[in-house]
């Protein structure tokens, strides 16, 4: 069993840049500053980092991060592919090096200009597709350009099965931007949302309206691993990794797994949660907050589902009064989600997982042993289980 | 210049001036208030009769404030910029267009001006600007070409420093349709119609078009266990086999799931589009568009049959239509 990471790394520091439109600057420059911050808030120095590792997307390249930020040697550094699915995948990259030795403290990283540079929602095109041109062969004709348009083929047949309506969505948007109105870094702070406004907002995909969707973002974050010992030699307190686990399942695509028998719910993600309950000794029933990753509404009632937090279905009714917000069953994305904080890849997620661990979010809940935190949501995905460190 | 290289230039000059700030010539003044009056047809006695003024809730004449611009113009100079460039004045929005010129967007267009107004202008009063480059798009195909939006934003103060107004403005600056030929036999001479995205092609797939382009859609049948699959593989995942054919599908099948394309637009796909997956009756599945019901028709479950279709002169792309009923 995979109990091998179990308890032998921790997310030691962690960094971010603003949040914004219009970065005005390199994806290089973002990179370096919130690695530094990292570096900062570890109380670590450049010289103490040995391993990087990012996402195959990202377009700054370990070295360059390297000679940039000055760290020096490097022993260990990896890419995690999928785009968003990466954003527990490298930490997963950094906890192996850590617990085998390979490297001591690994900082991992993701910046982009996704706003102000080319951006996700413009679609794909002839000119951009690369690795996986035969893949998208049987989409672009026929208008499947956007990541939302992949998400609303899988939602469309989710309501229909489930009887989950465009309010029960609108219900994930608005407990988010509750937490997003506490939280200065976030796009929305300060801007409330109604369920009605969510109903009034205008059609991209249906059955997605505007506000099932994320923000895009101009941005970048990172976070620095490192072995327990070390980590106990820290003044500020970090967060155990519990369990951690990355899944491709049966007959997946890159964001149209269409031709499963079912398509209502999602088998990656499904493998995900076994890997890190079996690895952390935990269930649903410990987890007391959640960073579940929030490209779009629908996404976050499957990974409730997934993750045992109600039956297959009943997503709808689980978030119902109030489930996901403070003082709720599992308050969730408390940073105010890529819905309404900024989306960085669930990167920004991850440091809200981070400092809900240490008890630092502007939305702390009471309790907060232990935090699940999920990456993207139709590709190869991963996630874990931050705890306290003792 | 490649693209990428184009593209990275252009990206720095996002965020630069144009150019220094600009004074009006001349004051905001009562004479091009009437000639501004007199040419819109504007007959508001507060902008040219004093006593009116005086009386209105002004306390005296004002300047229309949509004559903003026009009190920081450079009037025919603005027709001559470049004869006026040197080292010291570089114009930063020429060297833009000239940039885009010389990389084969000779045209330009502008597309949208929007303006915000922050008090009323009195005659005496200086109006300076100040535009900065504030964004500029990926390559775009539009209805009359290829091209870059160019956008600014013009800051208006008066010499105090206390802003006056703003104004955005964005031009299209793009490469035009190509004219057809002298010999060439169309005459309606209309300009290309986007057309939709060609699918990538390769060893795994070609087959696959070559059918649609036959009319035919296919589904790939592995020859060893008969399995059928779609999208089509290069290896059987049931037993191995590399050996392959296909059968011609009848194209019948029930509608398992579908999107409603709104947004964002995009050349050569006119919304909203329905896209819908169909479970056929071969047992496979395919996405294809759907026409013959508005949206709101489609239901899951829904009995569709696809018929191969030309989008233009060159692709042809499977279409589901509802099916006869009782078929």
């Amino acid at each position: 069993m995979t109990t091998a990471l179990r308890d032998r790394a921790a997310i030691v520091g962690i960094g971010q840049t603003e949040f914004s439109k219009h970065s005005g600057r390199s994806e290089l420059q973002l990179a370096c500053e919130a690695v530094k911050a990292a570096l900062d808030d570890a109380g670590l120095s450049p010289a103490d980092v040995d391993g990087l590792t990012t996402f195959t997307m990202d377009s700054n390249d370990e070295i360059e991060v390297a000679r940039a930020v000055g760290i020096g040697d490097l022993t260990f550094f990896s890419r995690v592919p999928y785009g968003g699915g990466a954003a527990i995948g490298v930490l997963q990259q950094a906890v192996m090096a850590v617990a085998t030795g390979v490297a001591e403290t690994v900082v991992v990283y993701r910046a982009f200009n996704e706003r102000s540079g080319r951006r996700y929602s413009a679609g794909i095109s002839e000119g951009i597709v690369t690795a996986d041109l035969i893949h998208w062969s049987w989409y672009l004709p026929f208008g499947l350009l956007t990541p939302a348009s992949w998400v609303a083929m899988f939602a469309q047949r989710y309501m229909h099965e489930t009887g989950c309506t465009s309010r029960d969505l609108a219900q994930v948007a608005v407990s988010t931007r509750k937490h997003a109105i506490n939280n200065p870094a976030a796009f929305f702070h300060g801007v409330p949302l109604t369920i009605d406004e969510h109903q009034a907002s205008r059609w991209i995909a249906e059955p997605l309206r505007l506000f099932d969707c994320c923000q895009e973002s101009d941005g970048g974050c990172a976070q620095v691993v490192t072995t327990l010992e070390r980590a106990r030699d820290l003044e500020r307190r970090g967060a155990v990794i519990r369990g951690i686990g990355q899944a491709a399942a049966a007959d997946q695509e890159n964001m149209t797994s269409f031709y499963r028998p079912d398509i209502t719910f999602l088998p990656e993600m499904d493998l995900v949660a076994k890997q890190v309950y079996e690895m952390s000794g935990l269930g649903p029933d410990d987890v007391d907050a959640a960073i579940l990753y929030d490209a779009f509404t629908p996404i976050v009632l499957w990974q409730l589902e997934s993750f045992g937090f109600c039956g297959r279905g009943e997503g709808k009714d689980f978030i119902r009064d109030g489930a996901l917000e403070l003082g709720g069953r599992l308050p969730c994305n408390t940073h105010g989600g890529q819905l309404s904080e900024a989306y960085i890849h669930g990167m920004n997620g991850v440091n809200e997982g981070v400092r809900l661990i240490r008890g630092t979010s502007v939305n702390q809940p009471a309790k907060h042993d232990h935090v699940l935190v999920t990456a993207g949501v139709g590709v190869p995905t991963s996630g874990m289980i931050l705890g306290k460190l003792d | 210049m490649d693209k990428p290289e184009l593209e990275a230039t252009l990206r720095g000059f996002v965020g630069r001036e144009t150019g220094p700030p600009v004074e009006g010539p001349d004051p905001v003044n009562e004479v091009m208030i009437r000639h501004w009056c007199e040419a819109m047809g504007d007959a508001n006695p507060v902008y040219t009769d004093r006593d009116a003024a005086a009386a209105s809730v002004h306390g005296g004449l004002v300047a229309p404030p949509t004559m903003l611009q026009a009190w920081s113009m450079r009037g025919l100079a603005m027709a001559d910029l470049r004869q006026q460039q040197d080292e010291t004045h570089s114009d930063q929005q020429l060297a833009l267009h000239e940039l885009l010129t010389q990389a084969g967007f000779p045209s330009v267009v502008a597309t949208n001006s929007e303006q915000g107004y922050t008090r009323y202008l009195r005659p005496g009063d200086r109006v300076i600007s100040h535009t900065v480059v504030e964004a500029i798009s990926g390559e775009k195909a539009t209805a009359l070409g290829i091209g870059y939006f160019l956008d600014t934003r013009t800051i208006f103060r008066d010499p105090a420093g206390d802003e006056l107004g703003w104004m955005t403005f964005r031009v299209l600056k793009f490469k035009p349709h190509a004219q057809p030929a002298a010999a060439a036999p169309d005459p309606a001479a209309a300009p290309a119609k986007p057309r939709r995205l060609r699918p990538p092609l390769g060893h795994d797939n070609q087959w696959w078009w070559d059918g649609i382009a036959a009319g035919e859609l296919r589904i790939q049948r592995c020859r060893d266990c008969g399995t059928l699959r779609h999208p089509p593989r290069p290896m059987c995942g049931r037993c191995q086999s590399i050996a392959w054919d296909w059968v011609v599908s009848r194209g019948a099948g029930a509608i398992h799931s579908y999107v409603v394309l709104h947004h964002p637009p995009v050349p050569g796909y006119e919304v909203p589009l329905p896209v819908v997956l169909v479970d056929l009756d071969e047992g496979t599945r395919l996405v294809a568009n759907l026409a013959g019901r508005k949206p709101a028709e489609i239901r899951i479950g829904m009995r569709v049959q696809a018929r191969i279709e030309a989008m233009d002169e060159e692709m042809k792309l499977p279409v589901f239509h509802p099916a006869e009923s009782g078929s």
